[in-house]
């Protein structure tokens, strides 16, 4: 095996069967996989939830994790937020000629490690190379099973329901931009797969769900209650959002609440079940933090109660935003 | 006095009407996203002036840059506020689309670094701002100066705030106290402004930026209303006197002028430019003399003069957005209309 991939591991002969073997066939090592069908052939169910996502992040590697355990928990969240239970994986790959096969084995490595932690099995991929300078991009696509009886869709909030978040704000965005700017803090990303918190509150009347990342919670918010036709409305005193994510966002004049994370979700759900599910999410990995933030009520468009008893209104996000953040 | 009890006094103010004013994006930013027009009686009218530097840059100075920028070898440098206002027809982000090479940096400093990779190439520093940020600028002349740069130029659109608030009150705005902007009062002093507070009997109150800050110096402009006094809410960061060092440091190198306000006109001493020993430096600041309007409905010079609010405006959250600005107020996070339009202000 080279040091550093080529345009050959690209060629579909015996340098891409190479590569195939040594690097992806052995990080996600199944039986469905180990075939190198054409195509996987699966067990399947009543009602299938699929999703596609791709995957661009700079920096490759970052505080807290990387691009591969990144395009594993991006894609198996957006299944749970629809109450599937994730079950397989694709994966695309798209490698520009230089990138070091070492950085390649270490995201396969990660990819694993998150599948397993995930429960999804990673069943069928490609790899493609093209000119460039060492870049690295993933497209996943995942399949889940929805069980009988699960309605979670944004259309589905209703006044007088809770509205919960999973836990701080910003932390994927203040991670990789900390890393641009070649700013030293204590941020971390926040990306994980939201499997356990899911199968933990979906017993419970959950209306619901979206996992918070490019936008931002004032996004997300803002298409829910448009999906829903209700108005939305949060307390600023309310928000978890790390003290120093805090501080970095006043230095640069940046809002938490339209800063992207990847292992959050904002969760709407019947009021008389928010303690329950807020206790539910507080118990499962990764939603230590989460709190009860808002309500919905009739009307439309959300609204914010300031620190100092303001209100204001909030709008999906308007600049650009950080672009490669996932 | 406690906040409650600041906050209970400016929502039941129930004195004759009073109309306010910051010159200072950040405060406008700030009172926006604490929500505290939503506090005060509706007896206290809250203004957005000219405190975005940005939105008060004229057009010529956007087609000036873009002109440079067009030259082969040279790389324009600029902070990202700058990238989507509009010149006469396009803008940096516009031109960057089309292959115009445009930097962003997050401190002048850095294009000395850039300039020293790439020597063939010349780098031109968009220098625009108030007070605030001419020290910095002043800075990078000096290390230009000093380490005898050759290939780093500067287009400057520099104004100054007392000026600009002179113009406004002889322009007949009726205007019953500034909040004055606590970042230019940092160099200026607080006591600049003494001489606009005497002149009009009327009080400016240098305000911080958290919410029980801005909300105290609200209240003490109520509170001092009809006297002409200055007086220094912000004492952690603001002195009487400001920064003597940075005052010394932009005197060294600048020298004051005539300069085009967008959409306001020609106002007198209320820029910047580089003293002519260090002109050569400069790509042509001094010829930025006109201000064309990319939609002629668009009335930002009215809304930084304080004539009238963002909503009063034909294009507000119509043809102008934030996606797609017809003015520079809509552009800037710290304009008066982007305000309006992000905060619902």
């Amino acid at each position: 095996m080279t040091e550093k991939i080529t345009m050959l591991h690209g060629s579909g002969g015996a340098a891409t069967g190479e590569l195939i073997q040594h690097i992806f066939a052995k990080a996600f090592d199944n039986p469905v996989l180990a075939g190198m069908e054409d195509a996987a052939v699966v067990a399947g169910a009543g009602r299938l939830a699929v999703t596609t996502d791709s995957f661009v992040v700079t920096p490759l590697f970052y505080k807290g994790g990387d691009i591969g355990r990144l395009s594993v928990c991006g894609t198996v969240n957006d299944l749970l937020m629809r109450g599937a239970s994730p079950e397989y994986l694709t994966c695309a790959f798209i490698l520009e000629e230089g990138l070091p096969v070492d950085v390649l084995s270490k995201v396969a490595a990660s990819m694993a490690w998150t599948a397993k932690e995930a429960g999804v099995t990673i069943i069928c991929g490609d790899t493609k190379v093209v000119e460039g300078r060492g870049g690295l991009y993933i497209n996943t696509t995942g399949v889940g099973f929805v069980p009988g009886g699960c309605d979670i869709a944004a259309a589905n909030a209703r006044p007088g329901d809770k509205i919960l978040v999973s836990g701080t704000l910003g932390d994927h965005h203040a991670t990789i931009l900390s890393a641009r700017l070649a700013v030293e803090n204590e941020i971390e990303s926040d990306n994980a797969p939201l499997v356990e918190m899911v199968s933990a509150i979906r017993p419970f009347r959950v209306h619901c769900l979206r996992d918070i990342t490019r936008g931002g919670l004032a996004t997300v918010l803002c298409e829910l209650a448009e999906a829903s036709g209700r108005a939305f409305s949060i307390r600023e005193d309310k928000l978890p959002v790390q003290a120093a994510v805090k501080d970095f966002c006043g230095i640069l004049g940046l809002d938490p609440l339209y800063m992207g994370n990847e292992g959050k979700l904002a969760a709407v759900v019947s009021a008389d079940d928010a303690d329950a599910v807020l206790a539910a999410i507080k118990a499962s990995r990764y939603g230590g933090s989460a709190a009860l933030i808002g309500e919905v009520k009739e009307g439309s468009g959300v609204t914010i109660t300031t620190a100092i008893g303001g209100r204001r209104r909030l709008t999906v996000l308007q600049d650009e935003g950080l672009p490669r953040i996932c | 006095m406690t906040i409650d009890e600041v906050k209970d006094a400016l929502a039941g103010y129930d004195g004759r009407e009073l109309t306010l004013m910051e010159v200072c994006g950040s405060h406008t930013r700030a009172i926006a996203e604490y929500g505290i027009p939503g506090i005060l009686s509706p007896k206290i009218r809250l203004l957005s002036g000219p405190g975005c530097p940005v939105c008060v840059t004229p057009s010529s100075y956007i087609d000036r840059l873009l002109e440079i920028g067009r030259q082969p070898g040279h790389v324009i440098t600029t902070f990202g506020d700058l990238m989507r206002v509009p010149g006469s027809d396009s803008s940096l982000s516009e031109a960057k689309s089309e292959g115009v090479r445009v930097d962003m940096v997050y401190s002048p400093m850095q294009v000395v670094t850039m300039a020293a990779e790439e020597p063939e190439k010349t780098f031109v520093f968009a220098a625009v701002g108030f007070e605030t940020t001419i020290p910095v600028y002043a800075a990078l002349v000096d290390c230009i100066i000093k380490k005898d740069i050759r290939n780093i130029r500067l287009l400057l659109s520099l104004k100054t705030m007392p000026k600009v608030i002179a113009h406004l009150m002889e322009g007949g705005a009726a205007i019953d106290g500034f909040l004055a902007p606590g970042h230019v009062s940092v160099v200026t002093g607080a006591n600049a402004f003494r001489p606009l507070a005497e002149t009009y009997g009327i009080p400016f109150v240098v305000g911080g930026f958290e919410a029980k800050e801005l909300l105290l110096a609200i209240y003490d402009l109520v509170r001092l209303q009809g006297q002409g006094v200055v007086k220094n809410d912000y004492p952690s960061v603001v002195t009487a006197e400001g920064n003597p060092a940075a005052s010394e440091l932009c005197d060294t190198y600048f020298t004051p002028a005539d300069a085009l306000w967008r959409g306001m006109g020609t106002i007198p001493g209320s820029g910047l430019l580089l003293k002519k020993e260090y002109r050569r430096l400069d790509m042509g600041s001094d010829a930025l003399l006109s201000d064309h309007k990319k939609n002629a409905a668009c009335i930002c010079g009215q809304v930084l003069m304080g004539k009238k609010l963002p909503g009063e405006c034909p294009l507000f959250a119509k043809a102008c957005t934030p996606e797609h600005p017809q003015g520079a107020c809509m552009v800037s996070g710290e304009g008066s209309c982007r305000a309006y339009f992000v905060y619902q202000r």
